[in-house]
Formats: structure tokens, sequence, C-alpha cells
């Protein structure tokens, strides 16, 4: 089931790429479109921050994980490259387990 | 399925024990600016016959991004296919050396890889927080996922969390 759902989900994604290049342009020119599409990554991007740190499967818990996000937050703003914002993050996580 | 965010996603809600499904649709709702960046491209590229269904499969932040900074539409059409090549490549290899390495791995949270995913997340997601809007919506989308966490299924706060964006966008203002 795994596999099926991966092969619509890589249909979908290839779909939406097509989609824009080969559909006349005011089909996805509405103000509406234009404000929905932008927001949707950035909502969607920030749940998964949250369930992914805060939580394990439906319970919500505090663990080192938050460390770690607080560590990547602040490799982000100091414009680190995508690679160390995530071997920071990772590597706080461990660093903490390995002491605690 | 070319587009980061989207396998990241993928995986990620899957990994928390939610469905395929699930993951798919989260995956797919990612992927939707990609047709906003297939139109912002489609002016700039040459698509004619089969150009086209091979162009698609790259059109992703990246190769948007070096694409349209160019000003000749030459020098566009060789930053889309240059940056095409270099990271469909690497990602790819990438992707396969990591999936061979943690099978030789006795046990991931050691290595804290279960806090790589929120760390990769939040990195994809600061270059469109520039501006108060967007700011406002990733703190509410990231509250109202955790709210509906421990009530629905897992991977289905992400869904909920997209349709009350769009009824948000959508909103006559």
């Amino acid at each position: 089931m795994i596999w099926a759902a991966l092969l619509v989900a890589s249909a979908a994604c290839y779909a939406l790429k097509l989609a824009g290049l080969s559909l006349p342009q005011r089909i996805l020119e509405g103000p509406r479109v234009q404000r929905i599409i932008p927001l949707l990554p950035v909502a969607l991007l920030a749940a998964l921050v949250a369930t992914q740190t805060f939580a394990t499967g439906r319970h919500l818990v505090l663990d080192v994980r938050a460390a770690a996000l607080a560590v990547a937050a602040v490799a982000v703003l100091l414009r680190a490259p995508f690679l160390l914002v995530v071997v920071a993050g990772a590597a706080t996580a461990a660093l903490l387990r390995l002491v605690l | 399925m070319f587009t980061g965010a989207s396998q990241f996603a993928f995986v990620g809600v899957i990994g928390a024990g939610g469905s395929a499904w699930a993951g798919a649709a989260t995956a797919a709702l990612l992927g939707t600016r990609n047709a906003l960046y297939s139109l912002r491209l489609s002016s700039l590229l040459d698509l004619r016959s089969w150009r086209l269904p091979v162009t698609a499969q790259f059109v992703i932040d990246e190769t948007t991004a070096m694409t349209i900074a160019r000003e000749k539409p030459a020098d566009s059409r060789l930053a889309y296919w240059a940056t095409a090549i270099a990271l469909f490549s690497l990602w790819n290899l990438g992707t396969l050396i990591g999936a061979l390495a943690t099978q030789a791995l006795p046990d991931p949270k050691a290595l804290g890889l279960d806090a790589a995913p929120p760390a990769a997340f939040l990195a994809l997601l600061a270059p469109r927080l520039r501006a108060r809007e967007p700011l406002a919506v990733a703190l509410a989308a990231g509250l109202i996922a955790l709210v509906a966490l421990p009530f629905v299924p897992t991977g289905v706060p992400l869904l909920l969390v997209a349709v009350i964006v769009v009824l948000y966008g959508a909103w006559p203002r």
C-alpha cells in the first residue's frame, strides 16, 4: 500500500508541474489561487515542524527534540546552509541523549 | 517524486505512524507550489513537443530560482538544465547513500536522526517567513496541528491545516 500511495503522490506532483507548464496562464492567475498556493507550503511545513518535534504518534511530548529544534532555529537565523541546520539539530538530540 | 519537501513529508507522515494515503495527500499539497513555478517558467523555457514532459519533472524551488534570475532566455535555459542535472543526480545519489547507510545503523535515535526531519522542515520553511502574514500563518498552523493531534489519526492534522489555510486564503477581503 505504501508503494501505491507513493506512485499516486509522485504522479500528482508531476501532474502539478506539467499543468503549470501547459495550462493557459489565466487558470492559475486568479487572486485567490495566487494567495493560497504560497501559503500552503508555509502552513504544512510549520505543521510538520510542530508535530515531528512535539509529538510521538498521537501523544504530545516534550523531549530532546525541542532543544534540537531550538538549536536548528539558531542555525537558521545565522543563515547556516541547509545541511548544517539538519546536522546541528540531529547532533543536539544525540548529545543530549548521551548526557541525560 | 522529485520535490524535496514532498518526499520528506511523505516519509515523515508514515514514519510517525500515519496512513500512506495521508502521506500522499500531504506530499501532493506541498507540490502545488510547483504549479505556480511552472507557470512562471513556461514563458522562459523551450517546451516544444517532447521537451514539455521532460522539462516538467525538474520544476522545483532551486531550478525556478536559478532560471528566473537570468536576463536572456538562452541563459535561463542553460541555468534551468544545469541546475536540474546537478540537483537530480546529486540528490538521488545522496538518497541512495542515506538508504544504504541507515540500514547499517543499529539505533537511529542515538544519532538524533529523529530530530533531523523537523530541522530540515524548519530550514525549508524559514525563507518563506520574511513577511508578517506567512509568519502568523506558520505559528497558527503549528498550533492547530498540535491541538488536533491527540484527537484524529496520525497525518490528519496536516490535512486539517491545509483545509484551514485554503479557506483562509479564499476568504473574501
